[in-house]
């Protein structure tokens, strides 16, 4: 997901802001990650300086995350900023969940709510801030009031608030009924980096890591509220049917079903637990309309798109005259590339609860898209957003998927609530089958390259063409179409920061049936798979190397060039490796990271590469916290390397043949390569880590593979191109 | 139908259907929820417990082969190879999204119980069935180890 310049329609503006006037107070389960000793819970006496955090009379601080925590570091991240400019103890803090208040708690990129396109500290870097240090004037002057002295002769450190000539001191706690009653600073001066205690430090351990070790962290398929029901849903096995008819008798008589009822999605049994609803479900009998539905496969979609290829499409960028360019250069290469659909499968699948009450009803979820989940709800049920109360809990993971701009899960599990009158909490959960068949997928793409080298063997043209579909079509999203063009399809392809001087990039946008969704750094999953290695093929037929060429190609992208030549020489790019063995390296910027990857591959007895190691350099602006950032990045390599070798989702006739982690094959231990991560000192200000480690990996790997056996994967996943029958499911 | 079995040393009843998978007697009826449900196919190792000291996968084994066996979940485990993998994981800061990680945790400290210093192939062997979306691989490697020398130590 990327910046969105305004409110897009589907949306009620009016109603969204008008929701956000209530604080959502209903109860919190679970949330509270205590750092140290446990505080007491607040019981009232707290100073609350602004909507990010409370300190409490015994010193707790707790801060408000506006952003959903699902294993990037967030939490964490966000409560360093505010405690650094707090100058506060870090033992002290904890971080809680914001509630749903597009008002106080929107992502500043966005205009609403909501957590993606990495974007989490990027937005909250000044607000978090601000925060810390206005909480932190207030405190020097409260203490300098109490004490008669000036407030610059105070300092504050490791949340203690002292006056050196008289030796006068205080913790927080002390000073928060008086700082309570004192005048807000209409300006507060932010800290000289150079001067960061808690931003930077190497050992500033993750909030939520000890009840996540313990298993006492609470997601939202935990959450149990007495007389909750359990829900599955039977949707249409193809992607837009709906439910002609159904016959429920088979499964009201399973023992634990207590009701059966239609939705819009599909039907849904409710019963006392999982498994009674899961066999409640398989023993309903549903007649399904497919007149509306998508019928079509992958391989059909294909074809379709292949046809387009030789058709001009939308212009994203055109620089110079890329086909006369082409027409006149004396070599010319040309490739096509096929990426299929992707599930997130994220580890937790989809849930949601939701519980009427007198004034509105409370929503427990792993919320990424807060205002639009509120606003569904409210919608689904016809009540007020503000009485929507969204208590956001830990994601089990997302990728994006729980990012829905129509927030498929809400709607569910309030249309649920509606058919049954409220009478139940309701707990709606997907199974695994549903996730991998659910749609909401990375959509599928084709891409054509072509490229003219000059006498010399330099790149003198450079033509992009994709096919593929949007993601923000019709969504609350779509203000990201401009000019016909979606970037969300185009990102990491339309501004390939190459010096080439004829450079065209342009666009097909299909209708297709198959819901799609932002999938781990979204446009450049493809888009740097497609242009890194179809550079790495030419870079090879002119007989140059390949780290030499994109040092010259980036000489006007000083960011991008420290971290391919942090990576290259942290990895000895030139080296003598063992027979057996080659290197890969592929460079790509998103969402504002930059990002650089060498790899040694070696190849495994089936013909897949075996990942040897992986020597990763990232630019995120000033880091928060390295080892989150080395997290973050091990992480996005594991994800993109687990996609890039087995994945695909293959529709056939309107019906998705995967199902589950046995056909759809997550990566796992033995296939994680080790991964060193070198970051970039920077002085700019932070960006995401979450999303950008991703994009280089697969082509890094790819272009290892070229230059060890000399093949190249046109069409991912790996295991298509060579893998096949040791790996096929 | 009513079974009894010995979950974290305490003797508990339920009734239930003879196929409920020990997984959701686990999270529904007895409120243990460290325990997660990941695939319910055995694909995932989310659902990871001990059967009498031994790492299975909860959502695969019907209520009915479990009846008077003992059962202990992440809730339950305590003793000094668990407080290893713990520290290890909270030292190495494994997690990152978290669901996963019981599964992890459980399998470790059945793999330790039985192979007191693991190999990088034993870790592979033992936890191949353990997934992580995350990926905290790399950092489970090296907690493994970790926690195996604090062992030693
Ligand atoms: S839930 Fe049991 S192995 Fe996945
Ligand atoms: S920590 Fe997220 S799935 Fe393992």
């Amino acid at each position: 997901m990327r910046r969105m310049p305004h409110l897009a329609p589907g949306l009620d503006r009016r109603q969204v802001l008008k929701g956000s006037l209530t604080l959502g107070a209903g109860l919190v389960i679970g949330l509270r990650l205590p750092r140290g000793a446990r505080a007491q819970a607040p019981a009232g006496g707290e100073f609350v300086p602004n909507a990010f955090v409370r300190i409490a009379p015994d010193n707790s601080i707790t801060v408000l995350s506006k952003h959903i925590e699902f294993g990037q570091g967030t939490y964490t991240g966000l409560a360093t900023v505010l405690a650094e400019e707090l100058d506060a103890d870090w033992a002290d803090v904890r971080v809680e969940a914001a509630p749903a208040d597009v008002e106080r708690y929107k992502n500043l990129f966005f205009g609403v709510q909501g957590t993606g396109g990495s974007t989490a500290m990027a937005n909250s870097w000044e607000q978090m801030r601000r925060a810390g240090a206005t909480a932190r004037a207030l405190l020097v002057a409260a203490a300098a009031d109490e004490w008669g002295v000036a407030t610059g002769e105070i300092d504050v450190a490791n949340g203690i608030v002292s006056h050196r000539a008289s030796g006068r001191s205080a913790h927080f706690g002390e000073l928060v009924k008086k700082a309570a009653t004192m005048e807000p600073p209409t300006e507060v001066e932010l800290k000289d980096p150079a001067t960061f205690t808690l931003i930077g430090r190497e050992s500033l351990p993750r909030v939520d890591v000890p009840a996540k070790s313990r298993g006492t962290a609470q997601f939202t398929f935990d959450v149990d509220i007495p007389g909750m029901l359990t829900a599955v849903i039977a949707r249409s096995p193809r992607f837009g049917g709906t439910v002609a008819s159904f016959d429920a008798a088979k499964a009201k008589k399973v023992p634990g079903v207590v009701d059966v009822v239609a939705v819009p999605q599909g039907v849904a049994v409710l019963a006392k637990g999982f498994w009674a609803a899961k066999k409640g479900r398989s023993a309903l009998e549903i007649e399904w309309d497919d007149s509306t539905a998508e019928k079509r496969g992958s391989a059909e979609i294909f074809a379709e798109y292949r046809v387009l290829l030789d058709q001009p499409g939308l212009s994203a960028r055109a620089d110079g005259d890329a086909d006369a360019a082409l027409a006149g250069a004396a070599r010319q290469f040309s490739a096509d590339y096929e990426f299929p659909f992707l599930a997130h499968a994220p580890m937790e699948p989809l849930d949601c609860v939701i519980q009427m009450s007198e004034d509105g009803c409370d929503v427990w979820a792993g919320s990424q898209l807060q205002t639009i989940d509120q606003g569904v709800v409210a919608g689904t049920l016809g009540i007020e957003p503000q009485k929507v109360r969204v208590h956001t809990l830990l994601g089990g993971g997302s990728f994006g998927r729980r990012a829905t701009p129509n927030a498929d899960v809400y709607g569910e599990a309030a249309a649920i609530v509606k058919a049954t009158g409220g009478k139940y909490p309701v707990k709606l959960v997907w199974t695994r089958e549903d996730d991998i068949r659910g749609g909401r997928y990375r959509p599928l793409f084709v891409h054509r390259l072509r490229a003219g080298l000059n006498e010399a063997g330099d790149i003198v043209a450079w033509s992009h063409r994709l096919v593929g579909q949007s993601i923000v079509k019709g969504t609350a999203f779509e203000g990201l179409i401009q000019n016909g063009i979606d970037a969300t399809s185009v990102e990491g392809a339309q501004n390939l920061p190459y010096a080439i001087s004829n450079l065209a990039v342009d666009l097909h946008t299909t209708d297709v049936g198959v819901p799609v969704l932002w999938w781990r750094s979204v446009g450049h999953t493809h888009t740097a798979y497609s242009t890194e290695t179809f550079l790495d093929e030419v870079i090879h037929a002119a007989g140059k190397d390949p780290v030499a060429v994109r040092r010259q190609l980036l000489a006007e992208h000083p960011r991008h060039l420290a971290v391919l030549n942090l990576a290259a020489e942290k990895a000895a790019w030139g080296s003598p490796l063992p027979a057996g063995t080659a290197r890969g390296v592929a460079v790509h910027e998103s969402f504002s990271s930059f990002v650089a990857q060498v790899v040694e591959v070696t190849l495994a007895d089936d013909g897949m590469p075996k990942v040897e190691r992986v020597v990763c350099a990232v630019d995120c602006g000033i880091a928060i916290n390295p080892d989150i950032i080395r997290a973050q990045m091990e992480s996005g390599i594991g994800y993109g390397l687990g996609a890039a070798l087995h994945n695909e989702i293959v529709v056939e006739s309107g019906r998705v043949r995967e199902s589950n982690f046995h056909n759809y094959k997550p990566l796992r231990i033995h296939e994680m390569p080790p991964v060193e991560v070198h970051i970039v000192e920077s002085k700019e200000a932070p960006t995401g880590v979450g999303e950008p480690g991703v994009p280089p990996i697969a082509p890094a790997v790819a272009n290892a593979m070229f230059a060890l056996t000399g093949q190249r994967v046109h069409r991912l996943p790996f295991r298509n191109a060579i893998g096949k029958v040791a790996d096929q499911a | 139908m009513k079974y009894r079995l010995t979950v974290n040393d305490e003797k508990r009843e339920v009734d239930v259907d003879p196929d409920t998978p020990l997984l959701w007697v686990l999270r529904d009826d007895l409120q243990l929820t460290g325990t997660k449900y990941g695939c319910g196919l055995s694909q995932c190792g989310a659902c990871t417990v001990h059967l009498d000291g031994k790492p299975v996968r909860s959502c695969v084994m019907p209520i009915r082969s479990v009846e008077g066996r003992k059962v202990m979940t992440i809730e339950g485990v305590a003793g000094p190879v668990a407080s290893a993998v713990q520290e290890a994981w909270d030292e190495l800061q494994v997690p990152q999204c978290g669901y996963c990680q019981s599964g992890q945790v459980m399998t470790t400290i059945a793999l330790l119980a039985k192979i007191s210093k693991p190999s990088d192939d034993d870790i592979d062997g033992a936890l191949t069935g353990n997934v992580c979306r995350c990926a905290t691989y790399p950092r489970i490697r090296r907690a493994v180890h970790e926690a195996a020398a604090k062992l030693e130590g």
